[in-house]
């Protein structure tokens, strides 16, 4: 398609100390498009809450954004446990992470419904035992 | 009020110099839940929390905080430390309690 950009990365399952570098970087990258702060502010928290699912739950995973003139997409594959209930893990509050990550500061149930609060779509697509796809759109 | 200002505050110990260090602190705020933080925090906050771990450098720098300040007598850890240099993040660390600091700021934002 005319007038897009894509960027991929790559997040490393297991290591939490390196979780936020891909949004990091994405951040860098819109500054320097000049894209809106408040844009890249709901985009940089949803993809980091994504980056921090991914490298709690699945192992890491892969991260492909589109940026298109209308809108920036994030599309986020993992090939992890997958989501038993879509629904219940959306409630905010409800979470399966372990001990280690609460004493973190993770771990509230919050990530998955501050994604949908800081984007303008969100569809997660997840097969169990085979893993999770979750796309979110920010309108520009 | 400018993040600069609070390096002359007495119970404040700047222990990292940021890049925005004439940035504008909006408003304290108080939150040691990261993910809460990352839901909650408005930009230009001057985020006040005991978690000194390297995640909450990268939610200070992704929710757009104008500084952190460690309460209660907390530090940054090891990491932690060369993350906020890396990214250019102020961090100061103060005795206070975590109400007791944002007060202070707060006070100060508003007379």
């Amino acid at each position: 398609m005319a007038n897009t950009i894509t960027m991929s990365y790559e997040v490393p399952g297991g290591d939490f100390t390196r979780a936020g570098e891909a949004s990091s970087s994405l951040k860098g990258s819109l500054k320097k498009m000049n894209v809106d702060p408040d844009i890249i502010r709901r985009v940089a928290i949803a993809m980091y809450e994504g980056e921090i699912n991914m490298v709690i739950h699945a192992n890491g995973g892969k991260i492909d954004v589109i940026i298109s003139p209308d809108e920036i997409e994030m599309i986020l594959t993992d090939e992890g446990p997958g989501i038993e209930d879509i629904e219940l893990a959306m409630q905010a509050g409800y979470s399966t992470a372990p001990d280690n990550i609460r004493t973190l500061g993770f771990g509230a149930g919050m990530g998955l419904p501050n994604m949908k609060k800081y984007t303008d779509e969100m569809k997660i697509e997840s097969q169990v035992g085979v893993g999770t796809t979750v796309r979110m759109k920010v309108k520009l | 009020m400018r993040v600069e200002e609070l390096i002359l505050e007495e119970s404040f110990r700047l222990v990292n110099r940021g890049g925005e260090i004439d940035r504008e602190i909006l408003a304290p705020y108080c939150c040691d839940l990261l993910s809460f933080a990352m839901g909650r925090m408005p930009a230009g906050a001057a985020w006040v929390t005991v978690m000194g771990n390297v995640n909450t450098l990268a939610v200070a720098s992704l929710t757009d905080a104008a500084c952190i300040i460690l309460a209660e007598g907390s530090h940054l850890d090891e990491a932690a430390a060369k993350k906020a240099a890396e990214q250019g993040i102020t961090v100061f660390e103060t005795e206070l309690p975590i109400f007791e600091a944002a007060l202070l700021i707060y006070h100060k934002l508003h007379g």
